[in-house]
């Protein structure tokens, strides 16, 4: 199936050896530029949850903290099977390693999005939704309104690239290894969405403490 | 730099014959445009895009400066209001931010450092829909009336009380963002990747230099612009309290993110501009430019301290006396490198063979230019000073010696300078230097008065003042109609040249970059065979009046 | 109409002087650079333009000499604008104890003024010579900017917060006053005077305003009507901190920190007392926000500072 022999780099490249180290370098340099994205998200959280303590705590009382758990063990599992995607992609010639792996990451990716809903759901229910749908619990004052705008800008902009993640695997599998372009010869590709998908854990690694466990210690 | 060197006597335009057609006529059809993966015809479409915006905010400003010309004006204030909010807008994000680097960078960074095409041809492409795409959305905002905050959207003015179409123009900015970050990144790894054997860091024109300093600085800042835009946004939409006193945000971080962003953006416009005049100098004065090296530290320099200076435009804004004295040691700091560059390329003339064609003619207007910005730009980093002039008139005429007096001076030198080899003809030289030099009149009569009037105290933003100011505004209106001519003359001239233009050869300057080493206008992919580099940039003699492509080849005038 | 063109504002206070005096050696400064660069660009323009037939044999390889010397030599010269700078801008936001203080209120598009003995003023500030005036600004909506040319003095105006500045008029006359943050349709027109008045002028002045109650006064009898004075009030029986002597001294908080108690600290007090609690006292104090207008708060500012305390040493 995999005929990599046929494969050839793109006209401004020498190799595949140096059209894989490009695409690489280009999702790191892509992902310095996601960490400030998302840095000057969290950094504008804690500006406020240093000027706003106490409410902070009040109000992150109120997450749904076994969803969020949950989420965690999800998405660092799903990491573990992408990173053994990349392995089998690299060692076997045969790629069904490989697809089996990428169907359970993209399966843990969607089990994630359903729990997330779901605690979307439930957040509705607690009224902790800002301007919409929101009630100010004894304590929190104006400022709790605050830290829930973190929680659903922070959560939904996660989840949008989890998507995309998600998306990006489903590429994978339904394209480019269907086609037979990633093997041992060449699967920068997919070691590029590999990169990508653990930063979308990394970013849950921030969010988590940030949100589920203030004021729980 | 005589190691390498092979002797070839012969003028130094040589006749070619090429068997391949060049990028522009290899495709003819619409969808070969539309579609395309090639570099140098993406960058003609983003020439294309830039261009309608600069008309664009030009028109804006010219609408201005008519109101200005009486004390009571002609336009409504709300018309007025929006005017110059727009004409921020779009010359920032829709003009300066990517003028040089999507469309100069775009052609001339993959031919300068030897390569066939940038890292990612896709991306780069996307890159210029999402800039439609968001230059769209401005557009609507503006047809439909406009937004009226002022370009820097300050809140809670913008989030609550403006009425115009915010929501639009903040999801325009954000959206262009990541036009901006597509480009840096592409040029970043391009940069690193692709450069042709021997072409090693310090044998890079300072060109390429500058493209890649502004290329770090966009990929860093502009993230923070695009959660900032975004927040706004859905503040904005929604009415959550994040940059609103009443539900207990803080309207000065709005301030602290925006400027963390805006003020790298200032050294997002000049840098690319300062490659370009780094090019076109060595090359007119026909001598290497002086410290090579000394550039490279300056223009990274520039790069990595204007992170550190955003709080400069906040220094009445009711931050502490300590981070306001400590902005401005850092702000300093950054005109140090700044300073450095302007007395290389004043003693790169020295022993020259300086001839005054256009593109030399802007260049050097640039370097006065940004002189004398930079020079009110020490002013503004004064403390005290900025205390009294923040605000004001003097504040916009010294942004605009550096936006508009010096970058868009080099935007216009290199149009110039590469002209023949994006599109095989020669401009019409007359009317060129005309055009330069009427630039630089207009300039001046328009800008120079501001810095009085700042100083008078006129704020800015004010579509009224009293009377005793006009006659400096009426000079500021007449200067900027001289100013306009001097913009839409090139239009026609160029225009010309396209089809009447005398055909330029492969290198018609006796310049020394790679990109000259190829047929005008260019193959599809650039190069038939991939370059050797032997040497640095700039190997020009002005005693024997010859110089040596970066290959290696010795030429005699 | 006008037959003359202004070249330089009005030169009317302490503060002005000083910034003048600067802007003057930087404009020389500035004039020196661009000579500089003109002059060499100039002369090697001519020198060695392409029909010229100066030597170009032996071109300098040792630059870096060369941009040790103007690195150095800029370096120097502006570490010295920035140490001058910045002195004086210290001394401008560190006010000098006051002989009187003003309040200003900034509202689309008006700059509300009133006086502590109570008397109000729209677009206009009344002031006499030859005293520190001391401003105490809030905004009632947007960020504006209080600017008078003549006095070279400028602070933003931002909602939530209370900045002050000051200024000593030198010349009795009338200056401009203008809003420099842009602050909606008609900012343009956020404008007004300063009058600057001799002494015994500006006592008829306040006479001729015919006020009953001093500000002072009108904030105490807000004091009583929300409430206030039933915990802090010199009899009450709650455990509450006394306000009599507050102004200007340390206040030591639940979280450890330590505040001022200035202007802005007894703003901040008044509107969200939970982020202010002061050690040893419980969080009882409710939470005054959109209750009250920024006038009614100046107001109460200026009825707790009567209460004695540091007044003279606040900074």
């Amino acid at each position: 199936m995999s005929d990599s022999a046929q494969l050839i780099p793109e006209v401004q490249y020498a190799t595949l050896e140096q059209q894989g180290d490009t695409a690489q370098l280009g999702m790191w340099v892509f992902l310095v530029n996601e960490t400030i994205f998302f840095g000057a998200l969290i950094f504008t959280y804690f500006l406020y949850r240093t000027t706003y303590p106490h409410e902070f705590e009040v109000a992150a009382k109120d997450a749904v903290l076994w969803c969020g758990s949950v989420n965690f063990a999800l998405l660092l599992t799903s990491s573990l099977t992408m990173v053994l995607a990349v392995n089998a992609a690299a060692q076997d010639e045969r790629p069904r390693r490989m697809i089996i792996w990428l169907v359970a990451t993209a399966a843990l990716g969607c089990a994630f999005l359903v729990v997330k809903g779901y605690e979307y759901y439930l957040d509705y229910q607690d009224k902790v939704v800002p301007v919409a749908h929101y009630e100010v619990k004894p304590g929190e004052g104006s400022a709790g309104e605050l830290f829930w705008v973190f929680y659903w800008v922070g959560t939904g902009l996660h989840a949008i690239h989890l998507t995309i993640g998600i998306g990006l695997v489903l590429y994978m599998l339904l394209w480019r290894i269907r086609r037979g372009e990633i093997g041992p010869a060449y699967y920068a590709p997919l070691e590029v969405v590999g990169i990508y998908w653990s930063f979308v854990d990394t970013v849950w690694l921030f969010l988590f403490p940030s949100i589920y466990l203030v004021g729980r210690s | 730099m005589t190691t390498t060197t092979t002797f070839e006597e012969g003028p130094a335009v040589e006749p070619h014959t090429f068997l391949e057609p060049s990028y522009l006529t290899s495709e003819n059809t619409l969808s070969s445009w539309l579609f395309t993966r090639d570099h140098k015809r993406i960058a003609l479409m983003f020439f294309a895009s830039i261009t309608v915006f600069f008309f664009v905010g030009g028109g804006a400003a010219t609408l201005m400066r008519m109101n200005l010309a009486t004390p009571h004006g002609l336009l409504q204030p709300s018309l007025y209001n929006r005017m110059f909010t727009m004409h921020g807008i779009i010359m920032v994000w829709f003009f300066l931010i990517p003028s040089i680097p999507t469309t100069f960078g775009n052609f001339f960074i993959p031919m300068m450092i030897g390569a066939r095409d940038l890292a990612f041809p896709r991306v780069n492409l996307l890159s210029w829909y999402v800039f439609n795409l968001s230059g769209f959305i401005v557009l609507y905002s503006l047809i439909m009336g406009g937004a009226d905050t002022g370009w820097t959207f300050y809140t809670p003015l913008s989030t609550v009380y403006a009425d115009g179409y915010v929501f639009a123009a903040a999801m325009a900015v954000f959206i262009n963002g990541f036009s901006s970050i597509m480009t840096a990144l592409n040029f970043v790894v391009t940069i690193h990747r692709l450069r042709a054997p021997g072409m090693t860091w310090t044998r890079l024109p300072l060109f390429v230099w500058g493209i890649y300093a502004v290329s770090v600085v966009m990929l860093t800042a502009t993230p923070v612009l695009a959660m900032d835009t975004f927040l706004l946004a859905v503040e904005r939409f929604i009415g959550i309290g994040l940059f609103d006193p009443r539900h207990g945000g803080d309207p000065l971080l709005w301030q602290h993110m925006f400027w963390f962003y805006s003020h790298p953006a200032v050294y997002i416009m000049i840098l690319p501009a300062m490659g370009v005049v780094s090019e076109i100098i060595p090359c007119y004065a026909r001598r290497p430019v002086f410290g090579y090296t000394g550039m490279t530290i300056a223009l990274m320099a520039i790069a990595i301290l204007s992170f550190f200076v955003w709080a400069h435009h906040m220094f009445v804004a009711g931050i502490s006396v300590y981070s306001g004295v400590a902005f401005s040691l850092l702000t300093f700091f950054v005109a140090v490198p700044s300073a450095i560059k302007v007395f290389n390329w004043t003693v790169s003339l020295h022993k020259g063979r300086i001839s005054f064609d256009a593109p030399m003619l802007y260049a050097l207007g640039f370097v006065l230019l940004f002189t004398l910005g930079g020079i009110t730009g020490l002013m503004l980093a004064t403390l005290a000073i900025d205390v009294d002039v923040h605000g004001t008139y003097f504040v916009i005429a010294h942004f605009h010696y550096i936006m508009v007096g010096a970058t868009v001076s080099a935007f216009f030198g290199a149009l110039h300078y590469w002209w023949p080899k994006m599109t095989g003809r020669l401009y019409p030289e007359m009317w060129a230097r005309f055009a330069a030099i009427l630039t630089y009149v207009g300039f001046n009569l328009t800008f120079f008065p501001q810095f009085v009037l700042g100083y008078l105290g006129m704020p800015r933003r004010s579509y009224t003042y009293p009377p005793e100011w006009q006659s400096w505004n009426l000079l500021s209106s007449a200067g900027a109609s001289i100013l306009a001519v001097a913009y839409l003359l090139p239009l026609f001239y160029l225009g010309w040249s396209l089809f009447w233009g005398r055909k330029a050869g492969a290198n018609p300057w006796g310049a020394t970059g790679l990109e000259w080493i190829t047929p005008s206008p260019p193959t599809k992919h650039n190069f038939e065979r991939t370059p050797v580099v032997t040497l640095g940039p700039y190997s020009y003699d002005p005693d024997e009046d010859s110089f040596i492509t970066q290959e290696g080849v010795r030429h005699v005038r | 109409m006008y037959h003359w063109i202004p070249f330089w504002p009005e030169t009317a206070a302490v503060n002005a002087v000083v910034v003048n005096n600067l802007y003057i050696a930087e404009l020389g400064l500035g004039a020196l650079i661009m000579l500089t660069v003109v002059l060499m660009m100039l002369t090697f323009c001519i020198r060695y333009r392409k029909s010229g037939t100066a030597s170009r044999a032996n071109l300098t390889t040792d630059t870096w000499r060369f941009e040790i010397l103007w690195t150095v030599a800029t370096l120097a010269a502006f570490l010295v604008l920035f140490v001058w700078g910045a002195q004086i801008y210290i001394w401008l936001f560190k006010p000098p104890p006051a002989d009187e203080e003003v309040y200003v209120v900034g509202k689309q598009w008006m700059w509300k003024v009133e006086h502590a003995g109570g008397q109000r003023e729209i677009d206009a500030l009344h002031v006499p010579v030859n005293k520190t005036i001391r401003l105490v600004m809030a905004s009632e909506d947007v960020i504006h900017s209080f600017f008078v040319p003549a006095f070279r003095i400028k602070h933003d105006v931002v909602p939530g917060t209370l900045e002050t500045v000051w200024f000593k008029a030198t010349k009795t006359g009338v200056f401009k006053l203008e809003c420099t943050q842009y602050c909606g349709l008609q900012h343009a027109t956020m404008q007004g005077e300063v009058d600057v008045m001799t002494a015994p002028d500006y006592a008829h002045w306040l006479v001729d305003q015919g006020v009953s109650a001093s500000l002072a006064g009108q904030g105490g009898a807000l004091f009583r009507a929300h409430g206030c004075s039933g915990c802090h009030g010199e009899n009450s029986t709650v455990h509450a901190p006394s306000l009599t002597g507050l102004y200007g001294t340390l206040v030591h908080l639940q979280d450890g920190s330590v505040r001022v108690a200035d202007d802005a600290y007894l703003r901040d007090c008044i509107l969200n007392p939970r982020s202010f609690t002061v050690a040893g006292y419980p969080p009882i104090m409710p939470d005054f926000s959109g209750q009250l207008s920024e006038e009614d708060l100046l107001k109460l500012i200026a009825y707790i500072k009567s209460l004695g305390g540091m007044q003279e040493h606040a900074r």
